[in-house]
């Protein structure tokens, strides 16, 4: 490496980028994260929307977390605890039903769906585990296939034989094909079906009956073992707290407010980036946690190839997720559930077609009239984030597509409207109980987290964007057609979720790529 | 922009005149519009062309306008060559490239004024322009239709265009650009062409291309000026050893197997390559060529013998295939017998005996030969008045 003043720089203190960070300065690496917030985490944010009411600001459970990923990094010796673990999910359809899944069992479903159940999830959890092994390491390189990616390719096709004959055949039937269908295949009750076709579409602009749909609820699945999610104490942004410790603790150095203006190249390579306030800092190395069209928008299309700018171009990056944030009076009653369970994973859906409706109006650009939302009121279980006897509501909802037609200006009220509606009819009076409300669209989640088109992962986690095209040809292992700067982010393979692996194994290729320089 | 779906070849604003003066009716199709393969004789036309003046309507050449603020830099990006050094009012030829770094097209580029330009090109490419200007400020609109163009090449195409009244026009530079007062409107005069020769090239709105040709045909009477088609054009091309997009190599766009399409070193274009100007599309591919070597070689071949060596493969000494020629033609006035040829590489060292594998039929019976080809290093046919200033009076 040169003797610029850092080794490698790091736009974004979200997740993946402190993750890569981290494994960066534990190689000795010197390192400077810059961040154009506050705070460090991303999307693993806690935000206090009215007064003593706090929330977690995007994702809201933590079920995807790479165990290696914490473990390398101590995030729990770096301050990270759980308020509450393996959370059941409860699907409320409104009308007095429910139905719960904790682990593999069910509550409230026949016998014959908890038998079909059961072997779902054991052969799901098989299949997340080979996907898991994919993710750990670098995908081979189909096109070019030198040595190392002739082996790589070995161990893939061998991690995809060790299923058996007939996982492997049934992987390769579900993989690619939509959730309803599997669902409608091998389950009776519509409330188990809709909670899978939830799992299936949360932050993406897909219906249950969207193809690949089958991938999306695996990638969700990567690494919860079976298990449910879990919510972080002090909210998300406490995990993005310890993750910054765990990189600090590392030796790398965190900049916070420091908004990069362009990633600076020097003869068509990284030299380094400029900050909004013209300062300039050198580095050979740029990871970037940033999405993948505003890392390539901070580089400028005149040092890209054209045809790579159209990829970033049509990379599938329409944000449908809106967050909810609802300060209540006190813990609101979910007629037929157990108050003891008000803390859980809840789901407002009825069944897959009516998921699959609401998905019909963000197709054209409108709001769905009755959102799908999941639903978590954490301060059941951790009591830092309500004053006494009050609560804090979060909920994903969906569908509020970016590209509002009637635009967001006139779209805001009349979704909160149709979010508060939906819970009106799970809980009977909460509207009551609301002292204060904040809804957070796709292009809030743009100006709050940079994220272009405001969608969750970055990208729709689809085939055609994910493993070894994801995010697109051509920058689709880290490392990009600029020599020296890398994708270390969601947009990078495995993608969304708060998993920690692109970081990960961004940090391991630029080390590799090092060595063979 | 040029009507697609129209199901009879157009006419181009020159229609009434061309079809009056083609005798021999012959047409083809040239992107949509009908164009003569020969008025009436293609040798008498190719004489022309090299004697006196040969007048060729190019009005399907596909045209684009380019303008804005980011339009230099956006061509810049597009073309290979560092377009900075085509000053306002010059005129440069330039190629293009995909990602992969193998050519799309090549043409000419017009800086008409500062910003502002025109892109000639032998195939559409509005889609590739239009994805290499996403995230540019600058607007790109296809003005095929609406300008009319005659190219005017030979020795005497001067005097022709002076007797039509352009005045001064001896002093315009090759490659350079002059505008002039007609028929109520004006007139581009470019000094370029597809022969190798003196000749120019006038570029006209369509209200005015009846005008234009009536006046040049009247004016260049005395200087032998006649019409030429598309075959005396091509052959004229060949003995400039000019290539010609999908026939030396096929537009990568357009290619379907892999490896057919080709870069520029490969099409023996290196001088218009420039790394140094920043970078443009296919800059990194074309890097790793340069570094790890190139798959073909192109090579201007002369073949013994005056049977053209058309389609032909070309062997080594061995009598192994080695490559092929993509155009090829007896040049009369060079007096060679001319093939362009694509080489697998490393074949085509000056060392290298090749031989072109020649069929000819006569009245059925057919005759193989194999004849010995030279690498012809340096232009083929080259007057000096190509390149004077003044342009000579003949």
């Amino acid at each position: 490496m040169t003797d610029a003043a850092y080794d490698a720089l790091v736009v974004g203190a979200g997740h993946n980028g402190l993750t890569c960070a981290a494994y960066l300065a534990r190689s000795g690496r010197k390192v400077l994260v810059l961040e154009a917030g506050e705070r460090p985490g991303g999307l693993a944010a806690t935000r206090e929307f009215a007064d003593g009411f706090r929330v977690s600001a995007a994702a809201h459970l933590l079920n995807m977390l790479s165990p290696e990923v914490a473990k390398d990094l101590a995030l729990e010796r770096q301050g990270l605890a759980y308020a509450a673990r393996n959370l059941k999910t409860v699907v409320l359809p409104g009308d007095g039903r429910q139905l719960a899944i904790d682990g593999d069992r069910l509550e409230g479903a026949s016998a014959s769906d908890q038998a079909a159940f059961t072997v779902f999830q054991r052969q799901m959890q098989r299949f997340a585990k080979v996907l898991n092994r994919f993710c750990m390491r670098p995908f081979p390189r189909l096109t070019e296939r030198r040595g190392r990616d002739n082996w790589l390719l070995a161990k893939l096709a061998w991690d995809v034989r060790t299923l058996g004959k007939a996982n492997m055949r049934e992987l390769l039937r579900i993989g690619a094909i939509n959730i309803h269908d599997v669902a409608e295949e091998k389950f009776d009750s519509p409330l188990l079906k809709a909670a899978l076709g939830m799992d299936a579409v949360l932050g993406s602009h897909m219906g249950p009956r969207s193809p690949n749909t089958v991938y999306a609820y695996l990638h969700r699945h990567l690494n919860d073992g079976g298990q449910g999610p879990a919510l972080v104490r002090g909210g998300m942004g406490a995990l993005g707290d310890a993750f910054a410790a765990a990189a600090e603790a590392a030796g790398a150095t965190i900049r916070y407010g420091a908004r990069i203006s362009s990633i600076d190249l020097t003869d068509c390579r990284t030299a380094g980036v400029t900050l909004a306030d013209g300062s300039a800092i050198a580095a050979p190395v740029v990871a970037s946690n940033a999405d993948l069209k505003s890392t390539f928008r901070l580089v400028g299309p005149l040092n890209l190839d054209a045809g790579f700018v159209r990829r970033v171009h049509n990379f599938r990056a329409r944000g449908v997720t809106a967050k909810l944030h609802l300060a209540l009076d006190g813990l609101p009653e979910f007629p037929g559930l157990d108050p003891a369970d008000a803390g859980s994973r809840l789901l407002a859906a009825t069944t897959m077609d009516g998921i699959e409706g609401a998905f019909n109006h963000a197709k054209y650009g409108e709001c769905s009239p009755l959102p799908v939302m999941e639903i978590s009121i954490p301060s059941v279980h951790d009591a830092s984030l309500a004053p006494p006897g009050k609560h804090v509501l979060s909920a994903v909802a969906q569908y509020a597509p970016y590209a509002l037609k009637a635009g967001w200006q006139a779209g805001r009220e009349p979704f909160m409207r149709s979010c508060l509606e939906r819970l009106e009819a799970i809980a009977p009076g909460i509207g009551e109980q609301v002292t204060a409300a904040e809804l957070l669209t796709p292009p809030d989640l743009e100006a709050e987290f940079g994220l272009r088109g405001g969608h969750w992962h970055h990208g729709e986690i689809a085939l055609d964007q994910a493993l070894f095209t994801r995010p697109i040809p051509g920058a689709n292992h880290y490392a990009t057609p600029v020599p020296g700067l890398y994708l270390c982010g969601a947009s990078a393979h495995p993608g969304g979720g708060l998993l920690g692996l692109a970081g990960r194994n961004a940090a391991k290729t630029i080390l590799a790529g090092e060595a063979a320089s | 922009m040029t009507p697609h779906d129209d199901r009879m070849l157009l006419d181009t604003p020159f229609g009434s005149r061309v079809q009056a003066a083609c005798e021999l009716r012959e047409w083809e199709p040239w992107k949509g519009y009908a164009s003569p393969i020969a008025y009436e004789d293609m040798e008498l036309e190719y004489f022309a062309v090299r004697n006196a003046t040969g007048v060729f309507d190019l009005t399907p050449m596909t045209k684009y306008r380019i303008g804005g603020p980011d339009a230099a830099a956006f061509l810049n990006r597009l073309m290979t060559r560092d377009v900075g050094k085509i000053r306002p009012g010059r005129v440069g030829y330039a190629v293009w490239c995909n990602d992969a770094g193998m050519v799309l097209d090549d043409g000419t580029l017009f800086h008409l004024s500062r910003g502002d330009y025109r892109l000639c090109a032998q195939e559409r490419c509005l889609d590739w322009l239009l994805t290499s200007a996403l995230g540019l400020d600058l607007t790109i609109v296809d003005e095929t239709a609406e300008v009319a163009a005659l190219a005017v090449q030979g020795p005497t195409s001067c005097a022709a265009l002076r007797a039509m009244g352009l005045e001064g026009l001896e002093a315009l530079r090759p490659f350079g650009l002059r505008h002039y007062p007609f028929d109520g409107g004006e007139l581009m005069v470019s000094r370029t062409g597809f022969t190798g020769d003196l000749g120019y090239e006038v570029w006209v709105a369509p209200a005015h291309a009846e005008a234009l040709w009536d006046a040049l045909f009247a004016a260049g009477r005395n200087h032998l000026i006649r019409p030429m088609g598309n075959a005396a054009l091509e052959l004229a091309r060949i003995e400039a050893g000019f290539i010609q997009a999908g026939v030396d190599f096929v537009p990568a766009e357009q290619v379907v197997r892999h490896g057919r399409a080709r870069s520029p070193f490969e099409l023996g274009l290196d001088w218009l390559v420039d790394f140094d100007k920043g970078h443009f599309t296919g800059r990194g591919a074309l890097l790793r060529e340069r570094a790890e070597g190139s798959r073909f070689r192109f090579l201007r071949l002369d073949v013994e013998g005056n049977k053209p060596a058309s389609e032909s493969f070309i062997l080594n000494k061995r009598g192994e295939t080695v490559g092929h020629a993509t155009s090829a033609a007896w040049c009369p006035s060079a007096k060679r017998n001319v093939a362009l040829a694509s080489l697998e590489m490393p074949w085509g060292r000056p060392e290298d005996e090749l031989y072109a594998e020649i069929y000819t039929s006569r009245e059925l019976r057919w005759t193989r030969v194999e004849a010995r080809c030279r690498i012809i290093d340096g232009p083929i046919w080259d007057p000096p008045r190509r390149r004077q200033t003044p342009a000579p009076n003949f």
